[in-house]
């Protein structure tokens, strides 16, 4: 090859293809697609708690993109219908995420709508699930010798708090929960969204 | 007309265009000489080997199974030959030597990282009081320590120190290129900062929050700009093929990296399908070129023989840019994007095969015959494992794409396996041999210690086999546990156990091959060990051999 121009040329136009097929006509399709039946805007708590999501790194093990019956089982397993992408229409960034190291969270809300278990599983999941390899996350909660007026005390199960101590969220951990418990997208899809 | 319809005739006309595209730069396509091949060699140069990782008698040892396998021994190359050359390697010194201490820097950092990431998650309990070192953190630590320190500082370097050897004049503008890898590492430090302290855009490849990421582009737009001016005022006619993947990966990634970062624009789904557009075309447009020039320079070179068949890469080439570019879909498949997004991808992935045996037929050919010159060149070994794990890598992330496999493997550790296939038994392999290369002219002293050489090699290689096969053993249990809906999803946890007890000792093997890999580094910059300085400089033969 003797042109440099060509050769550049040449490779930003497949890139250029690469691009139109990947992102603008997405963009096109979906980028403003309408919200699916049912779904509300995050609040701010819930958007919070979003961030707590990103910047732990839950998506790097949790997925929130149940799949169809006819590839995989995830109905079955209470995960939920495969998601489309009206379900997404607040989602910004996007947390499809790419691994299930744990399990798929899109529908965690309705699957698991307790506020205790869920803080109680970020302090120690094991405490709920033998064998669980999640991260216990001691430092969304504080310690403390007895409770004082408005904080959340966790209720673990037996053997579980430090002795003769009490448990006590963070905000940052109550907002995560919230954030886990809007995860519902169970609302019946119409026939036109999917 | 239905969409599959369109889909179908848009891809038979692009490949149409492709294949006349490629037609039409050919000469003689597939002749098994080409004079292109020859332009890294000086005249009367072919059948010498350069080897400046190993002392002098290896390179005489070497030297004489080049002469055996080609039948016939070559003359030196000639003075002016060799004077341009020097002056090509001299000319690029300080910034290939720059970018080399920050690619050592990053590796250190990306192991450590890593190796704490794994060790994690079979022990959720170590050391978790901490918020930067929880696990969602280290590990994107890990990888944006390789993503944008080792790998590019490692690919950057290389292509610096060969550039001017293939354009035949020394480097222009080198101090651009400096400045902006001083840049780019002052980028990367704050934005591995902020990831650690929790503030993240939240994509996968792409966490380093946008106001770092002007500093990156930044940082990369000047490293292009000596590639540019040499480039404009170049002394050879034909570029050879590994500065059209150089020249490429260079153009690419900036285009590619701004899109992607873009604030406020990507959205929902769509947001999640451009994820995965700049994920896979960070490896196969940018990484996966600049391993590849390094292949092609490289391995030809070490045995003193021009690439056979050297009208096939141009399908190689052209062939890796059309696809690969289109490949990332699969990482979508069976989520909520528009069906013809996938099947492309999945049609795309498979084309792949296409010049991934370009590619292996031209390396084979080229090495036919010579194989007994691995046992003396460290550069050929790493760089032919590499590239032949290239291969590997590619047809394993073909067949992944396919949705029968991707049923299974798609959301497990698998992956992490393939990944690892081709960013570090394709990629770093190439760039360590690559290293092991120019180290010693860019240091002007020979690698003290050629046992270290050795156990690096074993090490990483013996590491990275068992990090791979137990990560694919086990991804593949943990899908198909996945996929069983009779057994509870923790089934597909627990199975995976002993397998993340392998990697985690595969990675600590690596590691010990890294940190043997630095060691040996700083004792060539401070000057430790055995000095034998001079005598494979340049790679000609000591005094009295042919």
């Amino acid at each position: 090859m003797k042109s440099e121009s060509r050769l550049l040329i040449g490779a930003m136009v497949m890139l250029g293809f690469a691009a139109s097929a990947l992102v603008v006509i997405p963009y096109v399709q979906v980028a403003n697609v309408a919200p699916t039946s049912g779904m509300k805007p995050y609040t701010s708590t819930e958007l919070r708690g979003r961030e707590q999501y990103i910047s732990n790194g839950c998506l790097y093990c949790h997925s929130q993109q149940p799949r169809a019956a006819s590839l995989a089982p995830d109905a079955k397993r209470g995960w939920g219908r495969a998601s489309v992408a009206g379900d997404y229409a607040f989602d910004t960034p996007h947390l499809l995420g790419t691994m299930r190291t744990g399990p798929d969270l899109l529908n965690i809300g309705a699957r698991q709508p307790s506020v205790q278990w869920h803080l109680g599983h970020l302090y120690q999941p094991r405490a709920y699930v033998p064998g669980s390899i999640m991260p216990s996350y001691p430092y969304l909660f504080v310690i403390k010798d007895q409770a004082e007026p408005g904080d959340v005390v966790v209720h673990l199960p037996e053997g579980n708090a430090p002795a003769g101590k009490v448990v006590i969220a963070t905000p940052e951990a109550q907002e995560l929960v919230s954030y886990l418990l809007s995860l519902d997208r169970t609302h019946p899809v119409r026939a036109q969204e999917s | 007309m239905s969409t599959s319809v369109i889909l179908a005739s848009a891809f038979v006309l692009s490949f149409v265009a492709l294949l006349v595209f490629i037609w039409s730069q050919r000469h003689g396509l597939f002749s098994r000489d080409s004079t292109g091949a020859n332009v890294i060699f000086g005249a009367e140069e072919i059948g010498r080997a350069e080897e400046p990782a190993v002392t002098s008698t290896a390179a005489h040892a070497l030297q004489q199974q080049v002469n055996r396998a080609s039948g016939k021994i070559a003359a030196p190359a000639s003075a002016s030959d060799l004077r341009t050359r020097a002056a090509a390697d001299e000319s690029s010194t300080p910034v290939v030597f720059f970018m080399f201490c920050a690619a050592f820097a990053w590796l250190l950092v990306a192991t450590a990282a890593g190796l704490l990431a794994s060790y994690k998650l079979h022990e959720p309990d170590f050391l978790t009081q901490h918020a930067w070192l929880t696990f969602g953190r280290v590990r994107t630590l890990h990888l944006n320590a390789v993503a944008y320190g080792w790998a590019p500082m490692a690919g950057l370097g290389i292509a610096m120190f060969v550039l001017p050897r293939l354009l035949g004049r020394p480097l222009l503008g080198g101090g651009f290129a400096m400045l902006g890898a001083a840049l780019w590492n002052a980028a990367l430090i704050s934005g591995l900062a902020s990831i650690a302290v929790g503030i993240n855009d939240g994509l996968e490849w792409l966490e380093i929050p946008w106001q770092i990421d002007v500093l990156f582009v930044a940082g990369g737009l000047l490293v292009a700009v000596p590639l540019v001016l040499t480039l404009a005022k170049r002394k050879v006619e034909h570029l050879y093929v590994s500065v059209w993947y150089m020249a490429c990966a260079l153009f690419w990634f900036p285009v590619m990296f701004v899109v992607a970062n873009i604030p406020g624009l990507h959205r929902g789904v769509e947001q999640a399908t451009m994820n995965w557009w700049f994920g896979h075309n960070v490896l196969g447009l940018f990484y996966t070129p600049l391993a590849l020039a390094a292949v092609y320079y490289f391995l030809p070179k070490v045995i003193g023989r021009p690439v056979q068949s050297y009208n096939l890469s141009l399908l190689g080439f052209w062939g890796l840019a059309f696809f690969y570019g289109q490949v990332g879909g699969h990482h979508l498949i069976g989520g909520p994007v528009p069906a013809w997004l996938i099947t492309l991808s999945i049609v795309q992935s498979m084309m792949m095969v296409l010049p991934v045996i370009a590619f292996t037929v031209n390396q084979y050919q080229t090495l036919e015959g010579y194989l007994s010159a691995l046992r003396y060149s460290p550069t050929l070994r790493f760089i032919g494992l590499g590239g032949l794990m290239y291969t590997a890598s590619s047809l394993q992330g073909s067949f992944e794409a396919l949705r029968s496999v991707n049923a299974v493997t798609h959301f497990t550790h698998y992956t992490v396996g393939h990944s690892h296939l081709g960013l570090y038994a394709f990629v770093t392999l190439v760039f360590f041999g690559a290293m092991y290369f120019i180290v010693p002219r860019v240091t002007r002293r020979e690698w003290p210690y050629p046992r270290l050489i050795a156990a690096h090699f074993w090490l990483s290689s013996i590491g990275v086999a068992i990090y791979v096969i137990a990560l694919c053993v086990g991804g593949w249990l943990q899908g198909e546990a996945m996929l069983d809906a009779g057994k509870p999803f923790m089934d597909s946890v627990s199975v995976t156990l002993p397998y993340l007890k392998a990697r985690t000792v595969g990675g600590a093997l690596m590691g010990l091959g890294h940190l043997v890999f630095a060691t040996h580094f700083a004792c060539m910059i401070f000057n430790l060990g055995p000095r034998r300085i001079g005598a494979t400089l340049l790679g000609e033969a000591p005094a009295g051999a042919p």
